[in-house]
């Protein structure tokens, strides 16, 4: 036995090597597992998965709880290409009544990343969108047969009343941008967002809040259960349900007498700044934007050249005309500019300095009351002249002008008033910066803008504008801002539209107004709108507008004394006012205060008939297809079966609502 | 005989090493248990001791192993030592023929199959190799000392490398050459594992700083110019003794690095090889005509050790790009950082990290495991089990497991310093050399330290193959280790 001691020292060498060995992965592990936390995220990338859950969208009533949009299931036959394996071709394009070429060829499509950018092996890919309830009991039945290929319910909305898409508007899937701007990371690739309307601008509560499972994922992506068995998943909100303040019924009403028109009415509670009705027209079915055709129909309607997706109630800026010039009396009285026993001279128009202003036929001098009366132009350019000339009270014309107009803001005039849907105009009052622009400083004057003491010149409002003025006299003097939704279910009204807005002038002031209005339905302009037994106040107005015929235009309320609603209808290149905007509004104050009646059908009928559209331009020729069956609107019957007046297309041209487009005053 | 027989038989049970079975059967029951944990599954789950699970069969396994272990224990001890070689000769032929019969599983042809068994020779060879390397020590008057005994010994070791290298199992046959433990052990000069240290720390060097430059040479080259200085000094202060030389060679080194720094600020551009040559080149003259007045052999030494460095520095660069294969240099490169690919080579490490860094210091509970059980980590049960401790059993786990690993190897030495024969100590360590290899090899590539070499962990790896090779091994030295009471009596 050889025992050699010096070697035996060499087992601290080996011991020590393994005990240095050992020491640096303790280390290492110390490294990894304690002092770095990043691996437990990755870890968690790795194997978790979060997979939302959709809550059922809000659905939406009118103010008389009619339920107008309520949510539908639909389903798509998905498959995730990872799972699939082969199949019967033959038996799956029978079941779905596919031609086996349109299979074959949406497959290959759906397989290929060049054509199918959501493309992935392990995600799913949609084979059929919004089966018919037929073709998804046939395919339930024998989906056995096709592993990989799943049915997904969606949501679609419904509409009991094919109206008001203007106000309802629609969903859609979000796009690159709306995920772009959504900077709280709401939303996914697929989802649904609120698209015009009311289901874009109450969205946030419409939609109530996606809940989240959270799932593992093995390393081909397989789900593999639950994670914590669900303890941390959250369940989805329910979203609200809205309440419109709109009676679904006057609004059907309204697009039906705005049948074969261009323009607008609205009509809105005074007492609460409630929006009635909000009738633009053409229109459009809103069940025309929703399921498989919403893509080829939301193309054909952006296309019309009658602009079906342009809601002029809230979004075309038009010259007021004479609803104008109620608010010139206001601020006359308000400024002492004139009194009720002023008159002034009207010799069948204003004239004075080479500037002439028409008007017709009445015994002059005249004073404010029956100026109203008779829509005067005369008056209200000379008051107005007498306003701006007045250097001793304002200092100088250009500093009344800038008092005038901030009596004109106050009154709902020049800024949006912020009703509760998207892409209002805001109208146009110029100020003395604009005027110094356009005609160069201390080149104007009182009497080279005169025509905007009559709601021309520059002016521009939106029918929303007139309505709200109409409902500001009525009140004798403050708005709540207008609004369609009455109350968010669970949550309320916007407090914004609780808040009551004081005009500049003073409510004793605006009892003349009333009166005068009073006179023109009694025995003036507006003689069409004296219904038996309502209180009806009014203003006609006759746009001149450069693009072609005047625009008849009626503001108006009732009951005089207990204004229930007012109203403003605006009815592009369709004369005098008191030829369609009168009766219209008067068809829609009668509908609203004392309800439906056959008589009151069949005048409404009657106007509904009449054209004021070019017959070429309208829009039953655009075939719009929903689903098999082709609905279209304005349908009214085809071009020429009923039409007892005489068309008026000579006059019409391709109807241009001025779009407002931010030539705004810098304020 | 019979008599002295029936005595060894009885004071067996009482002469075992007891501790170092109970650390075998907490080992082999902690793999199992990790192994179910690392292929359970969350949609269907069987019993740990079903025969459908991994683990199940792993516990097969186990039972087994223990009967072998016990029977293994009962056959004399003389025998092992008789038939070292016989059983070393058939090992190799078994290895050869494997490679030429084995079909090509995964590019590797070291699986012998019958019927639905198939096992792999290479596991058991790691025996029959430590049986013949510790039969060539206690052959009577063999010492490492001259060619011929390193020449026997080398080739003992090298054979069923080779044959392991015909098999396309680079990685189990790497494990063959810690038996330089074993060499160093019994005599090899210290100062081959020292070369083979300062080769490993050349090379990395070398490999990992390839991308900078510094004086117009690489800077891994650089550095490990500096670190040749620094031991050519070192080795003239302390081997070979040599203050005057040492302190004259320091100051030289000193004054050349000076010159060239100042020259350097002076914006002279002073080439890398140049000045390394020329103050290497000085020193290497110096100490030649100076060793004639020291002591000749190591100064000589010490010189023959400098020029061999510089020529194995410059040799890396060659070797790396042409001697090893694609993937691994691609895993070497991964390793030292050099570059990070976490989807393709560097997936299964990155796997690894992530899954044992999620661990913590506690760990996530047992089952309670994502990664491994999601299949992020492959070969999760087999050469990537270690991931599934740190997951689930966390830091604590980790050192735990190390910790019995350390104290299994620490306990197989103090065994081996016990020994009365050459032949129970040269066994003993290469025993020990092998877990060593085996546990510093695993665990530095699960956890990123060392490149990936497909080895198992001892005990905690799925197989039978890789568990009854270290049975075999293991038990072979208990029993030969219960009878060194008897030293002397026969």
């Amino acid at each position: 036995m050889r025992k050699d001691y010096n070697l035996e020292k060499r087992k601290y060498v080996i011991g020590g090597f393994i005990v240095v060995i050992v020491a640096i992965y303790v280390f290492r592990l110390f490294n990894l597992q304690v002092a770095d936390a990043q691996y437990k995220d990755s870890a968690q990338n790795n194997a978790l998965l979060y997979r939302s859950s959709y809550p059922s969208r809000g659905q939406i009533y009118d103010r008389n709880d009619s339920l107008v949009v309520y949510n539908e299931p639909v389903y798509d036959l998905v498959f995730v290409p990872m799972d699939v394996e082969p199949f019967d071709t033959v038996d799956l394009c029978a079941t779905l009544r596919m031609s086996r070429r349109e299979f074959d060829d949406k497959w290959t499509k759906l397989n290929d990343k060049r054509t199918n950018r959501n493309y992935s092996l392990y995600t799913q890919q949609t084979l059929m969108q919004h089966l018919t309830p037929d073709d998804y009991g046939r395919i339930q039945e024998k989906l056995y047969k096709y592993p990989g290929f799943y049915i997904v319910q969606r949501i679609i909305r419904q509409y009991n009343y094919h109206v008001g898409a203007n106000i309802l508007g629609n969903i859609r899937e979000v796009n690159d941008r709306d995920l772009e701007r959504d900077s709280a990371g709401y939303y996914a690739p697929g989802d649904y967002t609120g698209d015009l309307g009311v289901e874009k601008s109450y969205e946030r509560w419409l939609r109530g809040r996606k809940g989240k499972e959270i799932l593992f994922r093995d390393a081909v992506g397989k789900i593999k259960g639950r994670y914590k068995d669900g303890a941390m998943d959250v369940a989805p909100i329910a979203g609200n349900d809205l309440k419109l303040s709109i009676d679904i019924e006057l609004q059907q009403f309204g697009e039906h007498l705005m049948e074969h028109k261009i323009g607008a009415i609205v009509a809105i509670e005074p007492k609460t700044g409630e929006v009635l009705a909000l009738v633009t027209s053409p229109n459009y079915d809103p069940a025309l934007l929703v399921g498989k055709e919403r893509g080829k129909n939301y193309a054909l309607l952006s296309t019309d050249k009658n602009k079906p997706l342009f809601d002029r109630s809230i979004q075309a800026a038009y010259p007021p005309g004479s609803t104008f010039k109620p608010t010139q009396g206001l601020i006359f009285l308000q400024e002492g500019v004139v009194d009720l026993s002023t008159t002034f001279p009207c010799a069948r128009g204003f004239h004075f300095g080479g500037m002439k202003v028409g008007c017709h036929g009445h015994g002059s001098p005249i004073a404010l009351k029956p100026a109203l009366q008779t829509s005067c132009n005369a008056y209200f350019c000379w008051g107005l002249k007498r306003m701006l000339d007045n250097k001793s009270k304002y200092g100088s014309t250009a500093q009344a002008f800038d008092l005038w107009k901030r009596y004109m803001v106050s009154m709902g005039y020049g800024y949006r008033l912020d009703i509760d849907l998207p892409g209002e105009s805001r109208g146009f009052i110029p100020n003395v910066n604009y005027y110094d622009k356009m005609r160069g400083k201390d080149q104007w004057s009182a009497l080279s803008i005169i025509s905007i003491s009559i709601g021309q010149g520059e002016i521009l409002a939106t029918p929303l504008q007139i309505a709200n003025l109409s409902a500001t006299i009525a009140n004798r003097g403050y708005f709540y801002t207008p609004h369609v939704v009455k109350e968010i279910v669970g949550e309320g009204i916007l407090k914004r539209f609780t808040e009551r807005h004081y005009t500049m002038v003073d409510t004793s002031y605006y009892r003349p107004i009333v009166e005068g209005m009073r006179m023109a339905v009694t025995g003036g302009t507006c003689r069409k709108a004296n219904i038996p037994g309502l209180e009806v106040c009014g203003k006609t107005g006759t746009a001149q507008n450069p693009h072609g015929k005047d625009h008849s235009v009626f503001m108006g309320f009732a009951p005089m004394n207990d204004p229930k609603i007012a109203i403003c209808v605006f009815v592009e290149n369709a004369g005098f006012g008191a030829s369609f905007g009168v009766p219209i509004g008067a068809l829609m104050i009668e509908r609203y205060l004392n309800g439906d009646s056959p008589g009151l059908q069949s005048r409404a009928n009657a106007m509904a008939a009449t054209w004021t559209m070019t017959r070429s331009s309208t829009m039953p020729t655009t075939e719009i297809s929903r689903g098999g069956n082709a609905a279209t609107k304005p349908a009214g019957g085809t071009p020429g079966a009923t039409a007892p007046a005489a068309p008026r297309g000579e006059a019409a041209t391709v109807p241009n609502p001025q779009i407002q487009t931010g030539h705004g005053t810098k304020e | 005989m019979e008599l002295r027989n029936d005595n060894e038989n009885k004071s067996l049970l009482r002469q075992v090493d007891w501790l170092t079975v109970v650390l075998y059967a907490i080992l082999v029951i902690a793999g199992a248990v990790s192994i179910y944990a690392a292929t359970y599954n969350y949609e269907r789950s069987s019993s740990m001791f079903s025969l459908d699970e991994f683990s199940g069969k792993q516990f097969l396994w186990i039972g087994l192993s223990f009967v072998i272990g016990f029977s293994l224990l009962l056959i004399d001890r003389r025998l092992y030592e008789a038939y070292a070689y016989p059983i070393y000769a058939a090992m190799i032929l078994l290895l050869i023929i494997t490679a030429f019969v084995a079909p090509d599983i995964k590019g590797s042809r070291s699986w012998l199959t019958f019927g639905p068994v198939s096992m792999q020779p290479a596991e058991f060879a790691k025996t029959a190799t430590a049986l013949a390397l510790a039969k060539l020590f206690s052959t009577y008057g063999f010492q490492l000392k001259d060619f011929k005994s390193y020449a026997i010994a080398g080739t003992i070791i090298l054979l069923p490398i080779l044959c392991i290298i015909l098999e396309r199992e680079t990685g189990s046959a790497l494990v063959y050459t810690s038996l330089i433990f074993v060499l160093y052990r019994e005599g090899m000069s210290g100062f081959v594992l020292f070369a083979a240290l300062c080769a490993i720390v050349y090379f990395v060097l070398v490999l990992k700083f390839a991308a900078t430059a510094i004086m117009g040479i690489e800077l891994g080259i650089f550095i490990v110019f500096i670190i040749i200085m620094a031991l050519i000094v070192a080795m003239l202060l302390f081997y070979c003794r040599s203050f005057i030389l040492g302190r004259n060679v320091l100051l030289g080194y000193l004054g050349c690095g000076l010159l060239a720094w100042g020259l350097i600020a002076l914006g002279v551009n002073v080439n890398g090889y140049l000045f390394f040559g020329l103050t290497i080149g000085a020193s290497v003259i110096y100490l030649l005509i100076a060793m004639f007045h020291d002591d000749l052999r190591k100064v000589l030494t010490t010189v023959i050790w400098a020029l061999a460095s510089i020529v194995f520095m410059f040799s890396v660069n060659y070797a790396f790009n042409n001697v090893l294969q694609d993937h691994q240099q691609k895993r070497i490169k991964v390793t030292l950082g050099i570059v990070d690919d976490p989807k393709f080579t560097g997936y299964n490490v990155n796997q690894a990290k992530i899954a044992i860094g999620s661990g913590g210091i506690m760990g996530n509970g047992f089952l309670n495991g994502t990664q491994t059980k999601l299949k992020f980590v492959p070969e999760q049960h087999t050469d990537f089990i270690f991931c599934t401790i740190g997951e689930e059993e966390g830091f604590i786990g980790c050192v735990v497991v190390l910790g019995l690993f350390l104290a299994l190897i620490l306990r197989v030495m103090h065994i081996a310093e016990r020994q009365h024969t050459a032949f129970g100590r040269v066994y003993a360590y290469c025993v020990a050399s092998i877990l060593i290899f085996h546990l510093a090899v695993n665990v530095g590539m699960v956890i990123g330290l060392c490149p990936v070499i497909g080895i198992p962990l001892p005990f905690f790896s799925y197989g039978g193959s890789s568990l009854w090779g270290f049975t075999f091994l293991l038990f072979i030295l208990l029993r030969i280790d219960a009878s060194r009471a008897d030293y002397g009596n026969w």
